[in-house]
């Protein structure tokens, strides 16, 4: 097993470690800009949903304030927010109903601490990691901290003692926990790659083996359905799915306390799209160059790689936005059925292929490198090919549109027959 | 360990973590509503998570935040919500006396256990020498510390328990399948 961060500090021994007191005062720094950065894109998000759906419908999308770009939008949104009039309904929990927008905001926020978002910046003080804070943990601190997420939505489901938003809570939670195992579990094959769970070690070594996209593209495909899921996004929002539940379990929220729950929904999409690209995609590794992650680092090296992340999260953040004003939604059974019975038994089958892969690989003495990645691509490629064409075929990837059979259909002309309200509405 | 180089700070998440993590378990047992106790179990679990951070047993607090605080209280409050659809007010309390003074006997029990044992001296061979969370950590990695004895020296607890669970969720599925379904 390679030891990447002995590595990587091993190829630049003139830059020492930063000291306590240089620590202390960067990540106070670190904390300050990347806590900035990650409210206003949240904010400006809303903006970006607005003209993009525009643009997908042919429409013009908020024009009016801040000239014709419609830019202060997200600031008159903000005021708005803060002036409305604060309701409480008559039989909510007062307590839990006004922590649940709390409880979905702070998770939301906080996982963006763990995500590296730049090649370290060498300072006179020491090497200083582009990153808030880099847990041991790593990974799994992302995985902890967002499975916490689901408390906002539930509680605030539960406590505002409405039907819909009750159902909305409990499809929540449902959804939530179902994709989270597939989300884990998705991710296993990356870890194996890395050998280690922080997610530096794991930049570090799509510099050096190719990104994961390439080599384990069905786990990419897992994680990125599974997102969708965790973050309630489209084709996944059944908890506030409009034309069933009202608003689901927002309904009875306004002003601030509302807007907390779409918030924290922008927070967790830019938070899944960072973790995409770090785990699939390279992270902060600029393209098309060789050994970027192993120094000597510069500021200039800092910067592009910085903006390199930026534009890559962007795309991500654009993808999730295009997919919602695309697709229809999931029905609920549809849901489930796609995150039981096809990507956690997918998660799982792949989980042993690639061990397995790396055990064969590790003990015929290869070492990561190009012959490395490039059998784990060969591979990678025949199993796409199994997974998607020839296991697929319309059958278990989509139940969403894949087509009834004929005893399922008659099975529902017989119940519709039954029933007293419709006769032949399946027709 | 952590508190040979920050004293103050490990000794202040300490306290504030193990009182936050009492009071809450207090609260926890008090509560008269289902959805509260379990919130205030969950504001338990997040603190002891905090304190095995503390004690650089830093995979194992995150799985307590994942496994227990994420995902099977979750379950929880999702089954406790569906039973408890009225006003907290309304709710009577279902506990009755015997079962209250017996928690407490229990309790005052396990109180006794942990002061005798704190007192008690520990053969060096049952300890584990100090700073040797940290070797650890440094050598394998949060995940390899925990990972190299569970699968090397207790692979045959593992299993057997992974057995153990298995027979669980067998055990779950013949609940949940119910016959009067099947046949419709």
């Amino acid at each position: 097993m390679i030891n990447f961060p002995a590595l990587l500090q091993a190829a630049n021994p003139q830059l020492p470690p930063a000291g306590d007191g240089v620590f202390v005062i960067f990540t106070l720094i670190k904390l300050v800009i990347v806590f900035s950065i990650y409210m206003v894109s949240a904010a400006l998000l809303t903006l970006a949903e607005r003209k993009i759906s525009a643009w997908i419908q042919g429409r013009h999308g908020p024009n009016r304030v801040g000239g014709r770009g419609g830019w202060l939008q997200p600031a008159a949104d903000g005021v708005k927010s803060f002036m409305k009039e604060e309701t409480y309904p008559a039989a909510a929990y007062k307590p839990i109903f006004i922590l649940a927008p709390v409880l979905a905001f702070i998770p939301a926020m906080t996982t963006i601490a763990v995500i590296p978002f730049g090649a370290p910046l060498p300072t006179r003080w020491g090497l200083i990691p582009m990153i808030v804070a880099d847990l041991p943990v790593g990974f799994l601190f992302v995985l902890a901290i967002s499975s916490l997420g689901v408390y906002g939505i539930v509680l605030a489901g539960w406590s505002s003692n409405n039907k819909y938003a009750l159902l909305g809570g409990l499809r929540s939670s449902a959804q939530m926990i179902s994709y989270e195992i597939s989300m884990g579990m998705s991710t296993i094959p990356v870890l194996l790659l890395a050998g280690n769970v922080t997610l530096s070690t794991i930049v570090t070594q799509q510099a050096y083996g190719g990104w994961n996209v390439v080599n384990l593209t069905i786990a990419f495909f897992i994680f990125l359905v599974a997102a969708f899921a965790e973050t309630n996004r489209l084709p996944f929002d059944l908890p506030e799915a409009e034309s069933e539940l009202v608003a689901g379990y927002h309904t009875e929220y306004s002003a601030m306390k509302f807007s907390l729950f779409p918030i924290s929904e922008y927070c967790n999409m830019v938070t899944a799209s960072a973790l995409m690209v770090t785990l699939f995609f390279g992270g902060w590794d600029v393209p098309f160059t060789g050994r970027d992650n192993i120094g000597p680092f510069s500021g200039w090296l800092t910067l592009l790689s910085i903006v390199i992340f930026l534009l890559k999260t962007a795309f991500f953040l654009f993808f999730y936005i295009w997919v919602r004003w695309t697709l229809p939604r999931f029905r609920y059974d549809q849901l489930m059925s796609l995150g039981w019975r096809f990507m956690l038994p997918l998660s799982l089958a792949y989980i042993v292929i690639i061990a397995t892969a790396v055990l064969i690989l590790d003990s015929a003495g290869i070492h990561r490198g190009a012959m490395y990645s490039s059998i784990l691509g060969v591979l990678n490629m025949a199993l796409v090919v199994i997974v998607f064409a020839i296991l697929d075929r319309g059958r278990i990837i989509s139940p969403a549109y894949g087509r009834a059979r004929a005893d399922q259909i008659a099975k529902l002309r017989a119940a519709s027959a039954r029933s007293p309200l419709s006769a032949g509405a399946i027709d | 360990m952590t508190h040979d180089y920050y004293p103050l700070f490990y000794t202040f998440n300490f306290y504030f973590f193990g009182v936050a993590a009492i009071a809450s378990a207090i609260a926890f047992v008090t509560r008269k509503s289902p959805v509260t106790a379990a919130l205030w179990l969950v504001t338990t679990m997040f603190s002891l998570a905090a304190i095995y951070i503390l004690l650089d047993a830093q995979f194992i607090g995150v799985m307590q935040v994942l496994v227990y605080a994420g995902a099977i209280m979750v379950v929880f409050l999702f089954v406790v919500m569906l039973l408890n659809l009225g006003h907290p007010s309304e709710i009577a309390d279902a506990r009755g006396k015997v079962p209250v003074l017996a928690a407490a006997l229990i309790g005052i029990a396990l109180l006794a256990e942990i002061m005798t044992i704190s007192r008690t001296h520990i053969e060096p061979h049952f300890a584990v020498a100090p700073g040797y969370a940290v070797d650890q950590l440094k050598q394998y990695g949060a995940v390899g510390s925990v990972a190299r004895p569970l699968f090397n020296e207790y692979l045959l607890a593992f299993e057997l328990t992974s057995v153990l669970l298995l027979v669980a969720i067998a055990g779950a599925v013949v609940l949940g399948r119910r016959k009067d379904i099947d046949a419709s």
